[in-house]
């Protein structure tokens, strides 16, 4: 019986070992940080207990990317979902090119976010971007996308829906390809009107999906900033703010690795918090087979 | 053992041995980590210039990793500093200077030169320069790849306004008459070109130290980098200034304007004068499809610029040969010619009064007029804004002049919340 603890324990040790080393060791050790100074060269770190917590809530621009990321979560995350819902429906009944559409709807994901960004970057530059040019030929105002705090947030926003949606479209596409086709059939010989069919049959049935791909956007509208370095940096004035770049100014521009960590903790609590919320809510309303 | 088997072993650590012998006595290896901030083929450059180094000096292997903008190449240096494996030597922003005396791991070059190099190599270099390059009475960083912005001008649609192209605005009223006439609008009252472009992404807080400049004040922060003088009349008189061409002149686009793609919307005929590094000078000669000229920026109660870009840093933590080496790579291409090239190929300044002496140089300057303007605009030049803590002491005030631009804040109001937010982050190193 011992022998066989010891290969078990022996089988999980590299699982284990780089679980522990990459995850749960680092997430431990910025919650110790938390309560730490930064050391500097010349000056080791000291403990401050909570100081770098108020110091958290007197933050404006925490409060300004918090609420930025609040915004940026609650349309990113419904309207990626219906937009690879949509996308999915369409290129799932039998048309012509419809592979070439599935590649064209996917591509965005494959694409480096980084390389993208800089492209949309000269889409949205007022005067001689791609935008200003249609703009020119709908005779609509001229608008600095990224240069105004109005609209930097949202010019995020569209990169972000424009990359992701694909993806979540695959998933969908499994799923719908997993709905036997009887129910349709029977759906047809009653008479059922194509929308009251979506929401009676198709939508319960992809709700593991719907419930997945919530989650993977949640995590995303957290995850994904790499267009806003490319991008807006931020501005104007912490307009476009986000929480994970926040983190990334102050622990590797800064270099104050004690405020980054303690940034890093509420990020990790609420997204603890978020996950596990959208699980017990929509907990009743997934329909396994 | 079988004597067969020692036998074979015996043979294996001796053939070991031979093989490890000459590494020993092998090549220097240096780590170089750059950035590149301006348009052109820089990156190709250097390694050029690596690549005839090594041809000169076959014991040296130097290797040139590109590594992004500055404040990526800031991040990466400080990165591998702490974990152990620092570069040699690396580029960066002459205002870094404070942060890495901070984090300990950047080495004075006073150590290593002799008493006549000092006077002769570091002395030899532009005083304004070396203001953001020494501090404590010791040298930190090496001037390399230094810059003034500078005011392109297109000729052509001067003309067109019915200006002398060889007349640009030279004070702020003068940019202010010249930008009307140059601002040409359509029927509907949409602007095809703009009178001037002034860029406000990323790190505005540098065009901004040369409009603080003219109006009487010499730089933002005081010499030992614990002081900050934001919220003084001249600071907010230029704030002001600049936040007018936009709302009240309109000559120039609101909102924030990219800094990266300036070059281009110069170019494009977007703006009809454009203020820019003169680092991209290259590229736009190489570039314009029409005639242009280069100018000091304008004056107000004096002219004024700062002075910006990248010194040479040593690094901690390598052997004693391995610094030595960095040292007379860094000599050898702040040299005369080498910097003279250097200067040529980017557009970047000489940072030494005898490079300019040199025949290429003195050629250049015959064929781009142009070039002249940066090294004689150092005469007018002031420190940029450099400060422990430095990152977030100018992300403050790029902040503040960003809230000023889009009408968050007045810039009074903008410029007395940035003193206050400074003063706080700097208490702890007075």
């Amino acid at each position: 019986m011992r022998r066989e603890w010891i290969h078990a324990g022996l089988l999980l040790a590299p699982a284990l070992v780089l679980l522990f080393a990459f995850t749960h060791l680092p997430a431990i050790q910025t919650v110790i940080d938390s309560f730490w100074s930064t050391p500097r060269g010349r000056r080791p770190s000291a403990f401050v207990g909570l100081a770098n917590y108020e110091r958290l809530l007197a933050d404006p621009i925490f409060i300004r990317a918090m609420i930025n990321n609040a915004i940026y979560a609650a349309i990113t995350i419904p309207v990626s979902i219906a937009l690879a819902l949509a996308m999915a429906l369409f290129v799932q009944r039998r048309i012509a090119g419809r592979g070439f559409l599935r590649m064209a709807y996917f591509t965005p994901t494959v694409l480096p976010l980084i390389a993208v960004a800089n492209i949309w970057l000269f889409f949205f530059l007022p005067g001689f971007g791609l935008l200003e040019q249609l703009r020119g030929f709908l005779g609509l105002s001229p608008r600095n996308w990224i240069g105004t705090p109005d609209t930097a947030l949202y010019a995020i926003m569209t990169v972000t829906i424009w990359n992701q949606a694909g993806f979540f479209m695959i998933f969908y596409l499994a799923a719908l390809q997993t709905i036997p086709e009887s129910l349709r059939e029977a759906a047809a010989i009653e008479g059922t009107p194509r929308w009251v069919f979506f929401r009676r049959v198709l939508w319960p049935l992809l709700m593991p999906t719907t419930l997945f791909l919530s989650v993977n956007a949640t995590i995303n509208a957290f995850r994904m900033v790499d267009h806003v370095f490319v991008m807006t940096q931020g501005g104007p004035n912490n307009a476009s703010m986000l929480l994970l770049y926040y983190i990334y100014e102050q622990g590797f521009r800064y270099w104050d690795t004690a405020y980054a960590a303690t940034l890093t903790v509420v990020m990790v609590a609420l997204l603890a918090l978020i996950g596990i919320g959208q699980f017990f809510l929509m907990d009743r309303r997934v329909h396994y087979k | 053992m079988t004597p067969h088997i020692k036998t074979r072993l015996l043979a294996a650590a001796a053939m070991f041995g031979v093989a490890m012998a000459p590494a020993t006595a092998s090549a220097v290896d240096l780590e170089f980590y750059f950035p590149v901030a301006v348009g052109g083929d820089a990156a190709g450059i250097i390694q050029r210039l690596t690549d005839t180094y090594m041809e000169e000096n076959p014991g040296v292997n130097i290797n040139a990793i590109y590594t992004g903008s500055y404040a990526d190449t800031t991040t990466r240096a400080i990165t591998a500093a702490r974990g152990g494996n620092p570069p040699q030597l690396a580029i960066l922003l002459s205002t870094d200077m404070f942060a890495l005396i901070d984090e300990d791991i950047i080495l004075a070059w006073d150590d290593f030169v002799t008493d006549e190099e000092q006077e002769s190599w570091i002395g030899g270099f532009y005083d304004s320069f070396m203001a953001n390059s020494q501090t404590g009475g010791q040298t930190w960083g090496i001037p390399f790849q230094r810059s003034t912005p500078v005011m392109y001008y297109n000729k052509e649609a001067f003309a067109e306004a019915g200006l002398d192209p060889e007349t640009p605005p030279a004070t702020w009223d003068e940019l202010v008459e010249m930008g009307r006439q140059l601002t040409v609008r359509d029927a509907s009252g949409n602007v095809s070109q703009w009178g001037v472009r002034i860029p406000s992404s990323g790190f505005p807080s540098w065009l901004f130290t040369g409009l603080v400049a003219s109006n009487g004040q010499d730089g933002l922060a005081n010499n030992e980098g614990t002081q900050v003088m934001f919220d003084t009349p001249e600071v907010v008189e230029a704030l002001e200034y600049l936040v007018s061409l936009a709302t009240e002149h309109e000559i120039m686009a609101p909102g924030i304007l990219d800094w990266g793609a300036t070059p281009r919307a110069f170019l494009d005929g977007e703006s009809a004068i454009a203020w820019t590094t003169t680092g991209n000078l290259t590229n736009i000669r190489s570039n314009a499809t029409f005639d242009f000229g280069v100018a000091m920026l304008p004056a107000n109660v004096r002219r004024g610029a700062p002075t910006g870009g990248g010194n040479f840093y040593l690094f901690d933590g390598s052997s004693e040969e391995q610094l030595q080496a960095a040292v007379d790579f860094v000599k050898w291409a702040t040299a005369p010619d080498k910097a003279a090239s250097w200067s040529i190929d980017t557009g970047y300044v000489a940072p030494r009064p005898d490079t300019w002496d040199t025949d290429e140089m003195r050629a250049y300057a015959e064929e781009v007029p142009g070039a002249l303007v940066a090294r004689d605009q150092l005469e007018y030049a002031v420190a940029e804004l450099s400060t422990y803590e430095g990152p977030r002491i100018t992300q403050i005030m790029n902040d503040a002049i960003a809230a000023a631009i889009i009408g968050d804040k007045t810039p009074a109001q903008a410029m007395a919340d940035a003193q206050r937010e400074a003063d706080a982050v700097l208490a702890a190193y007075r």
